[in-house]
């Protein structure tokens, strides 16, 4: 893939042709034209994600429109998906929580067929992009936050306040609970961002390796090796996001210790 | 979005090569766009998941249930009717075991009666006859005596007739019998 764009203008300068540009998969443009990216320009971006949305319509509403009692096999997954992340909303939140499933579902759905799609050659990986999964992480911030207020009022505060703790560590404990409360959206959006474009940009490099004969069979048995371990890593990422957000919405539904 | 360095590239991210300055992530004038895209993204999931699939994935968990409630009930039931059915076989083989039983019963009895009855009348016809014959044995008997001493009387007044000797016919008879007797 990297050398495939190096080919043409890449010869300049190097002599080996050794030229990594493990980053150019990331880069957003327009799908129709040339001109600049603007707020609704129809990019790569935009593309899949749409075909995001699409493979949850394809999987959640075509894949049950057979409504089977004996499930079929796309609609096994489907009630597997559900199943998936009902429990994890029950088992972490709490009965309560239960209400916000279709939000955590949405999340979760998105983020995991965003990493899957990414992970075919040549794909755009929208959650690579600190921007999505910022929003994403945001949303979830302020959604649990005021959540939080709008069912405690001020007692949602005692949260920072760790009463089984003794008195004089109280305080302190209260900055700390604070900061980390704070720094949760951005570990939230940075673990999943990180992680995909980690992955992704080590494989590029592999590949660029892959131009030298020497070293091209290592090269490509390396590629396997990661390829197998971000299809790990999309999914866990996609997991670790959704019960983090259960763990968050847990602590605005019940903000006593 | 205007730059010096780059000439034909139309982003401030994007190097004339085509490759990316820096991190793509971080570069600021593509976050509007995505954000733009991804919410449109977010919105349709989300109303695709809370109208459509996660009430009908819901409606087709809840109806297997009760297709398997009701049917470990059904067979519940079923299996209560077979141990029924099983209870009402046992009853029966028992009612026609204890019937049979009864019946062999009264006709060995009957039998036994049966034979008891013709044994019984055999006996007091064998006793009957033997009786008889008895009787008539002993009238021949008795009448063969007689015979033999009228015989003998006979033959002895033959014999002293034939030695010439003119015996009195009484004391003929008396010798006899005392003859018989001794």
């Amino acid at each position: 893939m990297a050398t495939e764009t190096q080919g043409g203008d890449a010869a300049h300068g190097e002599g080996g042709g050794l030229v990594f540009h493990p980053m150019d998969q990331f880069i957003v443009k327009p799908l129709f034209g040339d001109g600049g990216v603007g707020l609704f320009t129809v990019t790569n971006a935009t593309l899949w994600m749409a075909l995001a949305v699409l493979c949850v319509i394809g999987l959640m509403v075509l894949g049950t429109s057979g409504r089977g009692i004996v499930p079929g096999r796309v609609q096994s997954v489907a009630e597997l998906a559900y199943g998936f992340v009902y429990k994890m909303v029950e088992d972490v939140s709490g009965r309560d929580g239960v209400k916000y499933f279709p939000y955590i579902m949405t999340l979760f759905m998105f983020i995991v067929f965003a990493n899957f799609l990414g992970l075919i050659p040549m794909a755009f990986t929208t959650t690579s992009h600190f921007a999505v999964t910022v929003v994403l992480a945001l949303a979830v911030f302020l959604f649990v936050t005021i959540l939080g207020f709008v069912k405690h009022g001020a007692k949602f505060l005692e949260l920072f306040w760790v009463a089984s703790a003794p008195l004089a560590l109280r305080p302190i404990l209260a900055i700390i609970e604070v900061i980390s409360y704070f720094v949760r959206p951005v570990s939230h959006s940075i673990r999943l961002a990180g992680n995909l474009m980690a992955g992704h940009a080590v494989i590029k490099v592999f590949a660029g390796f892959a131009a030298i004969a020497a070293v091209s069979p290592i090269s490509v048995l390396a590629i396997t090796a990661m390829y197998g371990l971000e299809i790990l890593v999309a999914f866990i990422q996609a997991y670790v996001f959704t019960i983090l957000t259960c763990v968050y919405l847990k602590d605005a539904l019940h903000p006593h210790h | 979005m205007a730059t010096e360095t780059t000439a034909e590239s139309a982003s401030a991210c994007v190097g004339p090569n085509g490759s990316a300055i820096g991190m793509p992530q971080l570069c600021g004038e593509w976050v509007g766009n995505q954000v733009f895209w991804l919410i449109l993204a977010l919105v349709a999931i989300y109303f695709v998941l809370d109208r459509v699939a996660l009430p009908r994935i819901q409606a087709i968990l809840a109806e297997r249930q009760g297709t398997i409630t009701s049917d470990l009930a059904k067979a519940e039931e079923l299996k209560a009717q077979a141990e029924e059915a099983e209870r009402a076989y046992e009853k029966a083989l028992a009612e026609a075991r204890s019937e049979a039983q009864k019946i062999a019963e009264e006709t060995r009895a009957e039998i036994r009666q049966q034979v008891q009855d013709a044994q019984d009348k055999a006996d007091a016809e064998i006793a009957a006859r033997t009786a008889e014959s008895e009787k008539q044995i002993a009238e021949i008997r008795a009448s063969a005596l007689a015979n033999v001493e009228t015989v003998a009387k006979d033959t002895a007044e033959a014999l002293v007739a034939a030695l010439g000797v003119n015996a009195d016919k009484s004391a003929l008879d008396a010798a006899v019998d005392k003859r018989i007797e001794g």
